[in-house]
């Protein structure tokens, strides 16, 4: 019990001191995760716009497809990964294994289907009740997806931070292709699964409490924007 | 329906529907329309819930599929606008709602909200007005469009006596400017007041039409009647 309490308190030091190793950590955490948000949601939300507005063969499937992915386990897309970037994979000459873009690559196929699926659910509602008014004003397809987007932000940005919840939170895919290197790829989740494994649980608490933070801070920034779009009733 | 024109003017309907049916998941909802609407002048389409008169404006507005023709004198449609029975307004203010038709110009933007009596609203989001506010906002931004065909479903259905007089001012102004309105009401008195040519609908068909005066004083047939006089079941 004393060991625990010693070890929460030198974890508070360490936060609170600015420790470098502690903060390369963290940020590198930010990076990768924040990339991957980003990427995923260039390539998701299109997506999604795409499913909630057109009708074409194949749509159905697609959809079920989608919400399928949502719920790959982390260590599977880190595999696939790993497999594509290895020396003899399709993309081995490259020489991305165990580097930070390979982290980004696997968190961004981590997210992009809750992206895309969650968008989708979205940008269909406000497609059933605004379709009949834009074809109406003789809205091009474009203009279209372009208004949707804009009167969706709200909800999208609910969905681009659930995408960086889950990627900042996962060690399966990241652990797999960065291989969890001291000052190359070592992030937040691999750390602590690491420095736990060494009994050293200061480190861990201390990048476990920052973790918490992060995850109240996106709860937080969910929650404000709920309240703005309420307010605004741009609902 | 040919004999629509009682008015004594001889131009071109504005549009014609032949034989126009719907049917929607095996249900015939609108069963062989036939009629024209007067190019000049208020139409007004009364009848029965679920009679299919916002079914027929939308047909007409081309947002269903439906057989039969529907002529619109000499070629291609006109510009239309459909106000919708329930608006439908983007999640931004009252002004982005108009700039949303009308780009930039904030002139007559403002003209068009003034004319609804909606000036003081322009910041507003537009999904927090009243639900008469939200309605008259619709029809300014139907009429930002320039409409030359004006389809209305109910527009001042929940609109408080002064403001319903205030569209229907501003109905017969636009109608005076030569474009044609085509109009589901549920109000006689309304159409009473400002319809030129009526019609009456009843299970997907026009059950007669023609000048309002005289088929809201002395409807011809037995289903105009009943429903004029409340005793039509639907
Ligand atoms: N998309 C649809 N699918 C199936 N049935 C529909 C659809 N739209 C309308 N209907 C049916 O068509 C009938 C006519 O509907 P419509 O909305 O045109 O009625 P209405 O005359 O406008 O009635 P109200 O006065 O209540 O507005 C109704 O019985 C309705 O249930
Ligand atoms: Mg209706």
């Amino acid at each position: 019990m004393n060991d625990m309490a010693e070890a929460l308190r030198i974890a508070v030091t360490l936060v609170l001191s600015g420790d470098g190793d502690l903060w390369e950590i963290v940020l590198l955490s930010l990076r990768v995760s924040l990339s991957a948000t980003a990427l995923a949601c260039l390539i998701g939300m299109p997506l999604g716009a795409l499913l909630a507005t057109q009708r074409f063969a194949g749509r159905g499937a697609a959809i079920v497809c989608i919400n399928a992915l949502m719920g790959l386990p982390p260590v599977v897309v880190g595999l696939m990964v790993y497999l594509a970037l290895s020396r003899s994979g399709p993309l081995g000459t490259f020489g991305l294994l165990y580097t930070p873009a390979a982290m980004i690559i696997a968190q961004t196929i981590l997210i992009a289907p809750i992206v895309a699926a969650l968008s989708r659910q979205v940008l269909e509602a406000l497609h059933l009740e605004y379709d009949e008014q834009f074809r109406s004003l003789g809205l091009g397809r474009v203009a279209a997806i372009r208004a949707l987007l804009w009167d969706g932000r709200f909800a999208l940005m609910t969905v681009g931070l659930a995408g960086f919840g889950r990627a900042i939170a996962e060690v399966g895919a990241v652990i797999v292709v960065g291989g969890n290197i001291d000052h190359l790829t070592r992030v937040m989740t691999t750390a602590i699964a690491l420095e736990t494994s060494k009994g050293d649980l200061a480190l861990a608490l201390a990048l476990g409490l920052v973790l918490m933070v992060l995850a109240l801070v996106v709860n937080a920034a969910v929650h404000g924007v709920r309240n703005s779009e309420g307010q605004l009733a741009h609902a | 329906m040919r004999d629509f024109i009682e008015t004594g003017r001889r131009e071109a309907p504005r549009l014609t529907l032949s034989d126009l049916s719907v049917e929607i998941g095996g249900r015939v909802l609108l069963d062989r329309v036939e009629m024209a609407v007067p190019r000049q002048g208020i139409t007004t389409i009364l009848g029965p819930n679920g009679a299919g008169k916002s079914l027929l404006l939308r047909a007409i507005h081309g947002l269903i599929p439906h057989a039969g023709r529907i002529d619109w004198g000499q070629g291609a449609a006109p510009r239309q606008a459909l106000v919708f029975q329930k608006p439908v307004l983007l999640r931004r203010s009252v002004a982005a709602n108009m700039a949303f038709v009308l780009g930039r110009d904030h002139a007559r933007s403002h003209a068009l909200l003034a004319e609804m009596g909606l000036q003081d609203r322009a910041d507003q989001p537009a999904r927090r007005l009243s639900g008469g506010e939200q309605q008259r906002l619709a029809l300014a931004r139907a009429l930002a469009t320039d409409p030359e065909l004006l389809l209305l479903d109910e527009p001042t259905a929940s609109l408080d006596p002064a403001s319903a007089a205030m569209i229907e001012a501003v109905l017969r102004r636009v109608a005076a400017r030569g474009t044609t309105i085509l109009m589901v009401t549920h109000d006689i008195a309304q159409a009473r007041r400002i319809a030129d040519h009526a019609m009456v609908m009843c299970r997907g068909r026009i059950a007669e039409a023609g000048a309002a005066m005289r088929i809201l004083a002395a409807p011809a047939t037995p289903v105009a009647r009943d429903f004029l006089e409340g005793r039509l079941v639907p």
